[in-house]
């Protein structure tokens, strides 16, 4: 049964066509990926499904039921993300960042929080315990004390991954998971993805440019170029498809007079 | 022997004492102490007239924390916020003076009015970024600030109002020294209800709020609900400290709240430390006691304010609060430079 359903989704940009007539199914336990060459619409996509962008047309829908909330509710029905360009907490510690992928857990607010009664203490330690349980899974425990923004790359990416797993979401926004990290840690992402989808049972949608790990990791694949799907299938399927090769290799052989 | 024997025992003792000062528990009951007994000192050294700037300082501490929740924590400047003071100190003037309730009642009351105001000023200031939301916050303080002045049957306009002596239980807080403990104790649970908030789920909100309104969406956090909810709590440690501090002056006019209070105490979280709790005490002590301590020649503390603001903002962004970690960095430079040192010579020897 498809969990994640995209019809006929348009969105435009004044008269730019950033998405067009978009449609595809992500199947529930799947490592669905989306890829395309720059420029294709693909974190416009995550972005209607995080509803920071409301679609021009078309609906989305998530486990049968249209998904038409407020981005902050987005969480609430089971759908938590990372970001393509890290967006953490700077300011904040790594065990805080963690806990508030856990904000829509919680229900302490401003007033309960000043006065820091029983029900309080007892949700803060269970968030607590929550999120040090995240860390461990992902082998980060030790950068539970220090600041995000001095870590290295590599790591703020896997506290991203942790914030947004923590919250035991179903559905698992990936916008490109290991930009920016060398290949053994490339290699290591990937294993803790499938991890992820395997153990935890979260079915994954993921944003990626390195087709080593595209083609490695994922059941199905959805291409895009031009806001538009240009092709569909497994990775073998894709990767012998001519609309495929022409896109991304006329992407290249345009961009070669230019290196 | 027995005299090294005591040799070795003193320190033993002193450095028991002092693991127990340093313990966190330690060092609260120590500055509880001091805290309590301080004006008591003064008095005794017949400084009473400095106990009334120590009740002073307590008023700015938490109009400052209150900021600090709002601009520190939260990322959304405010220019206005002796505006709030004025509602909250007006409020709670009138409340014992005309309308005769009790300061307990009182000083909540006025709170909660300061509160529901600036919730109200959240809602607008929910489409206002930077600039602009400055210029929203720095028309508010001007306008309550005028309005004061003007409605003259409500706040005495410019010839200011009385404000009575705040009493509980039929014990009057008529001289500086009770009011003292009285401000103490408000101070306390203003410092410890912030502690509580910025440790738990609603403080990582607000904090998260600042440093990314899209993540923070992402992780459920209703933007306009914290940050409406950030004005008002800002709004109630303003309305707090105007009554606190209507009822040590008894007498109040809109000067004590015009444009220039506002813009001290925006100085006084940067220097302090923006986004820091001690950040916020430290730079309302600060500015608080800058003015009295030059008070003989004049304009100086003015110069001496937008020097400490300049000298901060370039050397010590982090505010007063991180001048005890970047000493401790530039000692250990320092350390490492002269190591080096005397590795090059010895190699060269």
């Amino acid at each position: 049964m498809a969990l994640l359903e995209i019809q006929g989704v348009t969105v435009r940009f004044g008269g730019l066509v950033a998405v067009n007539d978009l449609g595809f199914a992500v199947e529930d336990g799947a490592i669905h990926g989306l890829i395309g060459p720059n420029g294709a619409g693909k974190s416009t996509v995550f972005n209607c499904i995080s509803r920071f962008i409301r679609p021009d047309a078309g609906v989305i829908r998530f486990s049968g039921k249209e998904l038409a909330c407020e981005p902050h509710e987005v969480i609430l029905r089971g759908i938590a993300r990372t970001f393509q360009n890290v967006e953490l907490f700077r300011g904040q510690t790594v065990i805080d960042n963690v806990l508030l992928g856990l904000h829509a857990a919680g229900t302490v607010d401003i007033l309960r929080g000043a006065l820091r009664g029983r029900g309080a203490r007892a949700e803060e330690a269970r968030l607590r315990t929550r999120a040090a349980e995240v860390l461990d899974t992902l082998g980060i425990t030790g950068y539970a004390p220090g600041l995000a923004c001095g870590l290295p790359y590599g790591v703020q990416k896997l506290v991203e991954l942790a914030r947004a797993l923590v919250s035991r979401p179903r559905l698992l926004l990936l916008d490109e998971p290991v930009a920016g990290m060398n290949s053994a840690e490339r290699v290591d992402l990937a294993k803790t993805i499938r991890r992820i989808r395997d153990e935890l049972g979260v079915t994954v949608l993921l944003v990626e440019h390195d087709m080593s790990i595209v083609m490695g990791l994922c059941d199905m694949i959805t291409v895009m170029n031009f806001g538009s799907k240009i092709a569909e299938g497994t990775p073998h399927e894709v990767q012998h498809d001519p609309r495929v090769i022409e896109a991304y290799l006329g992407e290249d052989a345009e961009n070669a007079p230019a290196c | 022997m027995n005299a090294s024997n005591n040799d070795a025992a003193s320190p033993t003792i002193i450095r028991r004492a002092v693991s127990a000062i340093s313990s966190p528990g330690g060092r609260l009951a120590s500055g509880g102490i001091v805290l309590v007994l301080l004006p008591l000192v003064t008095v005794a050294l017949d400084r009473a007239y400095v106990v009334y700037l120590y009740d002073l300082v307590m008023v700015y501490v938490i109009v400052a924390l209150g900021l600090n929740i709002l601009t520190g924590f939260t990322g959304q400047i405010s220019i206005g916020h002796a505006g709030f003071m004025a509602i909250g100190a007006y409020a709670s003037a009138i409340l014992t003076g005309r309308l005769g309730l009790p300061f307990v009642m009182a000083m909540p009351l006025a709170a909660l009015l300061t509160a529901a105001i600036g919730f109200c000023l959240g809602i607008p200031a929910l489409r206002l970024h930077g600039h602009y939301l400055a210029i929203a916050t720095l028309g508010f303080g001007v306008a309550v600030s005028q309005l004061s002045a003007v409605w003259e049957g409500f706040t005495g306009g410019y010839q200011g109002m009385k404000v009575p002596v705040a009493s509980i239980l039929g014990l009057g807080f008529n001289s500086d020294l009770r009011y003292y403990y009285l401000a103490l104790a408000v101070t306390w649970l203003m410092l410890a209800a912030a502690r509580n908030i910025l440790r738990t789920r609603p403080g990582r909100a607000l904090m998260a709020v600042r440093d990314s309104e899209v993540a923070a969406q992402a992780m459920g956090v209703n933007l306009a609900k914290y940050k409406t909810a950030s004005f008002a709590a800002s709004a109630f440690y303003a309305g707090i400290a105007g009554s606190l501090y209507a009822h040590l002056v008894k007498f109040i006019s809109p000067f004590d709240f015009n444009l220039g209070v506002s813009l001290t105490l925006l100085a006084s979280i940067v220097v302090g430390g923006l986004g820091s709790v001690t950040g916020s005490v430290l730079g309302a002590v600060f500015m608080t006691l800058l003015p009295h301590v030059f008070s003989r020649v004049k304009n100086l503390p003015l110069v001496l304010t937008g020097v400490s603001l300049i000298v901060v903002v370039l050397f010590l962004p982090h505010g007063l609060v991180s001048l005890p970690w970047r000493l401790k960095q530039a000692a250990a430079r320092m350390r490492t430079r002269m190591g080096m040192r005397g590795a090059t010579r010895r190699g060269t020897a």
